[in-house]
């Protein structure tokens, strides 16, 4: 299971970056970055990951006493908890200073944004 | 045509490095030192069923705060820069066509859709609650509850686009849940044993609604915080929209 | 039961790369949106199976809900550059 979770990870990477640096649209390379961050949040619990064991979390099913042998780590799980909330706020960010700078130069294209070039 | 292959050569070695820690990964048979730590303390100090809660509202207490000053910062700098732009509208818009914005309304939802909304917003919000209150027994929590909450509101722009949401009202439930959550914090170092300590209160039986000490009661306020930060991020990006079109 | 998930898995992980190339390649952004909404949605079912029933539930509300309408939303305000 975790070599599929981790192959698809690395290739939506890849393809999140080549998108990201190929594209014109600066909507578009948002979109990219957002599908980088998905890969990067699927490896990382990836990681965590072990054969035949179950999600952290102590029930009927498992008992506190035999939580050694059969949960899997918790703590990649609570870190891509967070990158994700945190991933939502950087693409709003990164969303909004796109709509200013359409507003400013209405349009998205960055070819189109020569200010800092020399 | 050179920057793409440049862009080429980047990614092939990454694909090199890829490959190589593919390739090169061993399935742990049996957990870190870290991780045994937390499966075998969490039981009998935390009181949480769920380790993830566990380790997000008190063993790494530290960091959730910091999350949550990072999409509050998020939040605040999207209405500021936002904010900007809407006064600049409104104030090419005023003169001209004040007085017709009143009366026609851009797209009158249906009865369908007013009804069918106006009985699921209780309902999400009532699951959104559930949710971070539960945050401890099963999956779920603060930030999930806090989104589905967010989507409530969703819900209610997306059928009334011209609704008024009231920023008073947001920024209020933002700020004293926020407030509420480090002042729970620092109670801990008096009452127990440290920063955001969940022993304030008895930590009880293990799976009961009423365990885990403080750890519903953070996880509701954070769900609660979160539910407004991403409301008002939303508010503001659809009422700049609203501005534009007018201005049209 | 575990070659079956297995099965479902990969054919979720083809799916997801599809999208991804249907997300970077298609010419309409709308289009480029939904399709990494669905990529963060099925991710939220390999997170599943990858036994992270919280991460799942914040990818499947956060990731997948919330971003494709702050997305869409920025697209109905940018309209008219539709074309890149």
């Amino acid at each position: 299971m975790s070599w599929v979770a981790l192959t698809t990870g690395f290739i939506l990477i890849l393809i999140g970056l080549y998108g990201a640096l190929t594209n014109r649209n600066i909507l578009r390379i948002i979109v990219s970055f957002s599908i980088a961050n998905t890969g990067v949040n699927l490896i990382i619990v990836a990681v965590g990951y072990m054969a035949s064991r179950t999600a952290p979390i102590l029930d009927k099913t498992v008992a506190p006493t035999e939580a050694l042998e059969r949960i899997i780590d918790p703590l990649p799980q609570a870190l891509v908890l967070t990158a994700i909330v945190i991933g939502v706020g950087v693409t709003a960010l990164m969303l909004t200073y796109a709509f200013k700078l359409y507003e400013v130069k209405g349009t998205l294209d960055i070819s189109s944004y020569k200010e800092l070039k020399w | 045509m050179t920057r793409r292959f440049f862009v080429v050569l980047l990614l092939l070695g990454l694909i090199a490095i890829f490959a190589n820690l593919l390739f090169n990964y061993a399935m742990d048979s049996e957990l870190n030192q870290t991780a045994r730590y937390y499966a075998k303390h969490t039981a009998t100090d935390i009181g949480a069923a769920n380790i993830v809660t566990a380790i997000i509202v008190t063993y790494r207490g530290l960091d959730t705060l910091g999350e949550v000053t990072v999409l509050f910062l998020t939040a605040s700098i999207i209405g500021l820069v936002l904010a900007r732009s809407k006064n600049k509208a409104q104030a090419d818009a005023q003169p001209t066509q004040r007085s017709n914005q009143h009366k026609t309304r851009p797209f009158p939802s249906g009865e369908l859709l007013t009804t069918g909304s106006d009985l699921l917003v209780p309902l999400i919000l009532l699951l959104g609650a559930y949710v971070f209150i539960n945050g401890h027994l099963t999956p779920g929590g603060g930030f999930q509850g806090g989104a589905i909450l967010a989507s409530a509101a969703l819900l209610l722009l997306l059928t009334n686009p011209s609704r008024h949401f009231s920023h008073q009202l947001i920024s209020k439930v933002e700020s004293t849940s926020g407030l509420i959550f480090i002042v729970l914090g620092i109670l801990g170092i008096f009452f127990a044993g440290g920063f955001l300590d969940n022993r304030l209160l008895p930590t009880g039986t293990l799976g009961s609604i009423f365990s885990a000490g403080i750890i519903p009661v953070i996880y509701s306020f954070i769900g609660l915080k979160v539910g407004a930060e991403f409301t008002s991020m939303m508010i503001n990006l659809a009422e700049t929209e609203k501005k534009q079109e007018k201005n049209k | 039961m575990n070659n079956i998930l297995i099965g479902i898995a990969i054919l979720l992980a083809i799916s997801m790369i599809g999208a991804a190339v249907v997300a970077i390649r298609v010419k309409r952004p709308a289009i480029a949106i939904l399709a990494a909404g669905m990529i963060s949605l099925f991710a939220s079912i390999l997170f599943l199976f990858l036994a992270a029933p919280d991460v799942a539930m914040t990818e499947a509300a956060i990731g997948s809900g919330l971003t494709t309408f702050l997305f869409f939303f920025v697209l109905g305000r940018v309209r008219g550059d539709e074309h890149d």
